[in-house]
């Protein structure tokens, strides 16, 4: 997709590993951490974000275009690497934006520093088991039916990734052996992080989409509920990837919620 | 030259029609298609074949392990194999093998086939294969780790065959504060290791360094030699010159005194259509991180259905002429087997003999004249053709026990 927002495509070291990100805009800054499936390179929410913020969108190691942590074996290790990205970019006080997988990511980085961020956005956050239903389980299908999963309409999933290059199957089998590498089992939770969740100082705000067919709401109830200050918003008309199926709806929430 | 029985104990006691509707006979269709008293009746009756063939002369007894799917019932494939143990006299006992990332605990596996080496009195050949994609779903193992547990619980267990006791294993999938099992083979240092495979190119690799035998799983013959080719260059780079003592080959046969019978029963070789396993679902076969990363691009075509099957989708007629599928008389199956033998040059040769819906009485009859009639002809074959198997050659258990190598034997990798 093409963006008429000027980013800038760096990457640092982290960990050994060489980590992607993408930057733009100006003001309070955001960190914007994707999906399981990754992420395009340039998104119309991206760019909304980046309107009025400085706006960090990381590619998560072993995902995209950041290379493979061989020793990696959990989601918080990722979000140990994303706090170290951030010092080293000297980013203080960052909003964290969640979106699906990256919620996960998001909230093990707020329990491990309660006090390090400024707001929590999560958008059909993973990371814990649902009390009702289960987080749709990709080692059964194959990885168009997946990423289109997270979509409600056949309209919506056409626009971000149309008929779905073999480049595109590759990534998303790059992507989809990272999850399995540390998200295998449990699937795509963590038994811990409910007990940690209680120490987070930031506001939080938990997005789901009115049809999310990946990460049942019931999830996202549990964040609300265990979250010293959260509130819950549903997108209507949109599945999982609310950033890429509403992404103006969803990009109003956020920018209201963080600079508000 | 080892010849063995093989059967895939189909389930064969099961609603096809269920499963052409479902889509896949594997991993997600639903085991309400099961009847434990047919499977009863069927284990049974495998069983009895197994000692059928004994009486009836052949060297070994192949065994193998699937999980969620009618083409074969052997879930445990250390349950056979210690029957086996128990009510056989002579044959090897040929477990094709364990997938060993499927084992939580290898220390464990090292001792279930201590007991089957020691009450067989020394019969176990004890093969490990990495198991299915969809082997690995059904069991909830993590196929993106499928190839480091696999070695690594090679190597804990042949430590654990080999090293005197107690000893800590710290490994990245596997930690064992303690190993120490009373239970350890009788075979000396281990016994065989055999290595079965069809497609991966760095198990052959794997398989050469060690020097274990390489068991080409119905391959073609230009397939069986382009897998000898793999791994005679492997071979060479540790240091020998690999054999028939090195090479196995498993062959779908069926024979029968009347070749229109023979034909007939042996296109049940094609009740699951020709395939390995079942109606497979590409997804579930080749999940994430299970294949080489080299074949990625080729896969996730396959998965998508954007590409055929890399086995193709041959029918029967087409397998018969390939001599993928052998059916008819002892001397029709003769003449083709040596055919083979003399083109892939094996040491070691196993014959599915039944599959699908053959019935009892039939399954027997091509037992009996694959041992009384086939097996003794391929004897004389071998013989002319210097087609040795490893006990014959008195190979060398693993490269680390080889006093011919052309230079100090190295770690294999």
């Amino acid at each position: 997709m093409t963006s008429s927002v000027a980013w800038t495509d760096s990457s640092a070291t982290i960990a050994g590993v060489r980590l992607n990100y993408s930057r733009a805009g100006s003001g309070r800054p955001i960190v914007v951490l994707h999906h399981d499936i990754g992420t395009v390179d340039r998104l119309p929410f991206y760019d909304a974000l980046a309107g009025g913020n400085d706006t960090i969108v990381v590619n998560l190691p072993g995902y995209g275009k950041s290379e493979r942590p061989e020793w990696m074996r959990h989601p918080r290790d990722i979000a140990a690497m994303v706090q170290w990205l951030l010092h080293d970019l000297n980013v203080k006080n960052a909003s964290v934006v969640g979106l699906g997988f990256g919620g996960w990511i998001a909230a093990e980085m707020a329990s491990q520093g309660p006090s390090d961020f400024a707001k929590l956005v999560l958008v059909g956050p993973m990371g814990i088991l649902p009390p009702q239903g289960y987080i749709l389980d990709q080692a059964l299908v194959n990885y168009i039916e997946y990423a289109r999963a997270g979509f409600h309409t056949d309209a919506a999933f056409a626009s971000v990734y149309g008929d779905v290059s073999i480049d595109q199957l590759e990534i998303f089998d790059v992507c989809r052996e990272m999850s399995f590498r540390i998200a295998w089992k449990p699937y795509m939770y963590s038994q811990t992080l409910p007990h940690l969740l209680g120490g987070v100082r930031a506001p939080a705000l938990v997005v789901v989409g009115e049809h999310d067919q990946v990460v049942p709401h019931s999830a996202a109830d549990v964040y609300v509920t265990a979250l010293r200050s959260a509130r819950k918003e549903v997108v209507a008309g949109s599945g999982h990837c609310v950033d890429m199926e509403k992404p103006a709806e969803l990009a109003g929430l956020v920018t209201k919620f963080i600079n508000g | 030259m080892h010849l063995m029985y093989f059967t895939e104990q189909p389930m064969s006691a099961y609603s096809e029609k269920s499963g052409k509707e479902f889509g896949a006979t594997a991993l997600m269709f639903s085991n309400s298609n099961y009847d434990p008293v047919e499977g009863s009746r069927l284990y049974n009756q495998y069983l009895e074949e197994y000692i059928w063939a004994e009486e009836c002369g052949v060297d070994g007894i192949m065994l193998n392990e699937h999980h969620n799917a009618p083409f074969c019932m052997q879930s445990q494939t250390n349950v056979f194999a210690s029957i086996l143990a128990a009510v056989t006299k002579h044959v090897k006992i040929v477990i094709l093998g364990n997938p060993l990332p499927l084992s939580e605990n290898p220390v464990q596996l090292a001792e279930t086939l201590g007991m089957i080496d020691m009450i067989s009195k020394g019969r176990l050949v004890s093969g490990f294969v990495r198991g299915g994609g969809q082997e690995q779903l059904a069991n909830g193992v993590n196929p993106a780790f499928n190839r480091e547990r696999f070695i690594e619980a090679h190597d804990l267990i042949t430590k654990t065959w080999t090293q005197p006791g107690p000893f800590r294993w710290e490994g990245t999938h596997y930690q064992n504060r303690v190993v120490n099992p009373w239970v350890v083979p009788m075979q000396k240092p281990y016994p065989r290791v055999w290595i079965p495979g069809v497609l991966s190119k760095e198990t052959i690799i794997w398989t050469a360094k060690q020097r274990y035998p390489y068991i080409c799983l119905n391959t073609s013959i230009e397939a069986t030699k382009a897998i000898w080719e793999t791994y005679d260059a492997a071979a060479e780079e540790v240091g020998y010159t690999p054999g028939p003592e090195n090479r196995g080959y498993l062959i779908r046969v069926h024979c029968q005194m009347d070749e229109e019978k023979a034909l007939e029963n042996g296109r049940q070789f094609m009740w699951m259509q020709g395939e390995f396993t079942g109606l497979a679902h590409p997804v579930w076969s080749s999940p994430s991180g299970y294949f080489s990363p080299t074949q990625r691009r080729n896969f996730v075509q396959f998965a998508t259905g954007r590409a055929i099957n890399p086995r193709g989708e041959p029918t029967y007629r087409d397998q018969l002429d390939s001599m993928l599928i052998i059916a008819g008389t002892p001397k029709q199956c003769i003449e083709k087997l040596r055919f083979i033998m003399r083109e892939t040059r094996p040491g070691i040769m196993a014959l599915w003999g039944n599959d699908g819906f053959v019935s009892p009485t039939d399954s027997k009859e091509c037992i009996r004249l694959l041992g009384q009639e086939v097996m003794p002809a391929l004897r004389e074959t071998a013989k002319e053709l210097g087609l040795n198997s490893p006990f014959e050659a008195n190979a060398p258990v693993h490269l680390n026990y080889s006093t011919d190598l052309r230079q100090p034997a190295r770690a294999a990798e």
